[in-house]
């Protein structure tokens, strides 16, 4: 079974994303914040990190600079979730090497879709 | 609801389902006739109808074109999403298309999205093909897109789309390429756009689709159908058929069963070939052009 890494500072967000990916079989993770998440990459390695923008601590952005520095065994595919939903971020994002983008609000069907995507189910 | 009112709600529903069948050939199963009332309640409210009832009151008694298209707008199935079934997509731009290069010594591709909806399928093929550009560059390509709903045909001549919908099958790549903000929504862009002819038309009656083509693409659309009235539309793809085109329909259809025009593919595993095609088939095909 994959395993998914949520990492947002809502509660909400996380409760609603585990939902999802379970029902999709992965295995779920969550981290409240960049450098909880980093912290977790290090010591496990989710497939794939569902990652939000804004978050106190460590932004996800800080987090993906970070990755690329990191001791991980192997880099997870990173889905950007998020409610900064302008192109300028979207671009930036992907500059930045996420692999995928999806925008808030979601539901089951986008991230089904944006996992098949990224080739995690 | 009374049961004498719901028995006239169902005889109101058994009444727009023969004006469904009658003017598009399609069925309501059982699942998507339930649903007939919440897919009609925008239709009652523009025209201040109470209720299914009053529609076809009004649909027998007046002469009203307008309400009887809006009637058949809002009870055909649009739904769709842009590389529905990435797999067959993946079939199409990794073994298909290139296939078709190889075979078209003159430097023509045509395409046909038979039933498609609100065009996400058609701007897909067109996403693909503009990833490989420099394969197709210099090529006449035409991709004619058709549905039998005008107000679907109108949102995929528009091109616009709701962030909901870009987000469903669309690679955050290709949105980035290929579509502009429009407001809240996403807009294909005026390449992708010039790339595809849609039309509205009818399967039963088609007058858009003109000679022969090498990709034809008619997938979710056959289930809704009769078996007499998929043979038709078979027999109607096998005509606008070459020895070397390739029919692709949905995952859960097949041409199995109905009628003689169509077998598997021997090389594109889930497609299908013109039966009498494959003798000729890899020796290369003329075509005719509409």
């Amino acid at each position: 079974m994959k395993n998914c890494l949520v990492v947002d500072d809502s509660k909400v967000i996380r409760k609603v994303a585990r939902h999802i990916l379970e029902s999709l079989d992965l295995t779920v993770s969550e981290a409240v914040d960049g450098q909880d998440a980093l912290n977790q990459c290090e010591a496990s390695a989710p497939d794939v990190v569902l990652l939000d923008w804004n978050m106190p601590v460590m932004s996800g952005m800080e987090f993906l600079q970070a990755l690329a520095g990191a001791k991980v065994v192997a880099r997870p595919k990173i889905i950007f979730c998020t409610t900064e939903n302008g192109i300028s971020h979207i671009k930036a994002a992907v500059d930045a090497g996420a692999d995928e983008y999806v925008m808030k609000p979601f539901d089951r069907e986008t991230l089904e879709s944006k996992l098949s995507i990224v080739g995690i189910i | 609801m009374s049961m004498d009112s719901a028995g006239s709600q169902q005889g109101a529903a058994r009444i727009l389902s023969g004006l469904l069948e009658a003017r598009t050939g399609q069925i309501l199963s059982e699942g998507r006739a339930w649903r007939m009332e919440t897919a009609l309640r925008p239709v009652l409210r523009a025209h201040g109808l109470e209720d299914m009832d009053a529609l076809t009151a009004r649909l027998v008694r007046e002469n009203d074109d307008r309400l009887e298209k809006a009637v058949i707008n809002a009870l055909l199935n649009n739904e769709s999403s842009f590389f529905r079934d990435l797999q067959m997509f993946d079939m199409v731009q990794r073994q298909i298309l290139p296939h078709l290069h190889d075979q078209r010594s003159d430097h023509t591709l045509r395409i046909w999205s038979a039933g498609c909806s609100t065009g996400q399928e058609a701007y897909s093929l067109a996403i693909q093909l503009r990833n490989a550009w420099s394969r197709w560059n210099g090529w006449r390509i035409e991709i004619l897109a058709t549905d039998i709903s005008s107000s679907a045909i109108e949102q995929a001549r528009s091109g616009i789309y709701s962030q909901m919908d870009v987000q469903r099958g669309l690679a955050i790549g290709d949105l980035i390429k290929w579509f502009e903000p429009h407001g809240d929504d996403w807009r294909a862009s005026p390449e992708l756009r010039r790339m595809i002819d849609f039309r509205q038309d009818n399967l039963f009656d088609a007058r858009e689709a003109h000679g022969e083509y090498d990709l034809l693409l008619c997938r979710n659309v056959l289930l809704y159908f009769t078996p007499a009235r998929r043979q038709a539309v078979l027999k109607l793809l096998g005509r606008h058929s070459h020895a070397g085109s390739v029919l692709l329909l949905g995952a859960g259809e097949t041409v199995i069963g109905q009628g003689d025009d169509f077998i598997a593919h021997p090389e594109f595993r889930g497609s299908y070939a013109r039966q009498t095609a494959l003798a000729t088939h890899r020796m290369g095909s003329a075509r005719r052009v509409g």
